[in-house]
């Protein structure tokens, strides 16, 4: 931890006692996105910003940045694919429609409710959060690799 | 509300060009943070906070890409001044004087349009739709989701939620493609 890279050590600090904040505020977006405003797409942009700000605050060296590079790559096409595959029951129901929302509604304004909603919003925030954050490595990677 | 709009909307136009006449790329993607940001508070003032929400982390992380994209990068732009000076004469740049001219017709020509447009509307926001009518009246009791936004983009519209998310996966294909290629040498 006590190494050169990164930024100072008051950006450190302060990013470690945020970042945990930051991931929480995102979550709390994501699963409450059929409730409050928000949702899947601002939620997973607020996660990906947080990653962002560990990867600026300390620094990395490349190896470690390709292989979190790997894993997030994966994990957006992981999570897309899950949307589509929570999508696919709605078929073989009657009346037989894409996106059918087929689980049960429950109340209106209680946090298990409006059926398949939270779990497309969950998948969509994992989804956007991966993809972003996929972007920024790639861009990072490139200008290391210049150097 | 509308005066407020529309200081706002002269504050992103200034932002706008300054961002075109900005000495280095770096103050440049700055200052063009600020049509952003003005937008945040337009989305916040005609009562749509989903989408105050996404265009402001959004704009957030386009700012930090941007900059770490161009963080090495920021050259001195070209200059092209209303005047050349020839010999101790000063002219009029004629090739300037055109862009400028073109400019200004065509956006007035784009206004008068736009009023044409416009002025046969209802009041902005009270103007409802047969179909969206039916979404705000019983949206929440169809989708169970107390956020008719979020129950519009995940069950009445999730195929065009399924096209956006795709969208994206797309873009990061593509950055990772372009990137790659330059990287084997």
């Amino acid at each position: 931890m006590q190494s050169d890279k990164g930024m100072t050590i008051i950006v450190k600090k302060m990013t470690q006692v945020l970042v945990g904040i930051i991931v929480l505020f995102g979550v709390y977006i994501i699963t409450y996105g059929h409730l409050t405003p928000g949702g899947g797409f601002a939620g997973g942009t607020i996660i990906a910003g947080a990653f962002i700000l560990l990867v600026l605050a300390y620094g990395d060296d490349i190896m470690h940045l390709r292989v979190t590079k790997e894993g997030s790559s994966k994990l957006e096409n992981l999570a897309i694919f899950m949307f589509l595959l929570f999508a696919i029951p709605g078929l073989f129901m009657i009346p037989s429609v894409f996106f059918r929302n087929y689980l049960p509604l429950g109340t209106v304004g209680e946090l298990l409710s409006a059926g398949v909603i939270p779990l497309f919003n969950i998948f969509i925030g994992i989804e956007v959060a991966a993809a972003l954050f996929t972007i920024f490595l790639a861009f990072v990677i490139l200008k290391e690799e210049d150097k | 509300m509308e005066y407020i709009i529309g200081v706002l909307l002269i504050l992103m136009i200034a932002g706008s060009i300054y961002t075109l006449h900005a000495g280095d790329l770096l103050s440049a993607i700055v200052s063009y943070g600020i049509v952003g940001f003005g937008l945040v508070i337009i989305f916040l003032f005609l009562k749509a906070p989903d989408l105050a929400i996404v265009q402001l982390v959004v704009e957030i992380i386009t700012l930090i890409i941007m900059i770490a994209v161009i963080r090495n990068s920021s050259k001195e732009d070209l200059q092209e001044s209303a005047t050349i000076k020839v010999e101790g004469v000063q002219y009029v740049n004629l090739k300037q004087l055109l862009y400028f001219s073109g400019a200004v017709v065509l956006a007035l020509g784009l206004m008068y349009y736009f009023y044409q447009s416009v002025s046969g509307l209802d009041v902005f926001g009270e103007h409802e739709m047969r179909m969206s009518q039916v979404y705000v009246e019983q949206g929440a009791e169809l989708t169970g989701s107390a956020n008719l936004v979020t129950g519009v983009l995940l069950d009445f519209r999730a195929y065009d939620t399924l096209g956006e998310a795709t969208i994206l996966i797309t873009a990061v294909v593509g950055i990772l493609t372009i990137l790659r290629i330059k990287g084997r040498k």
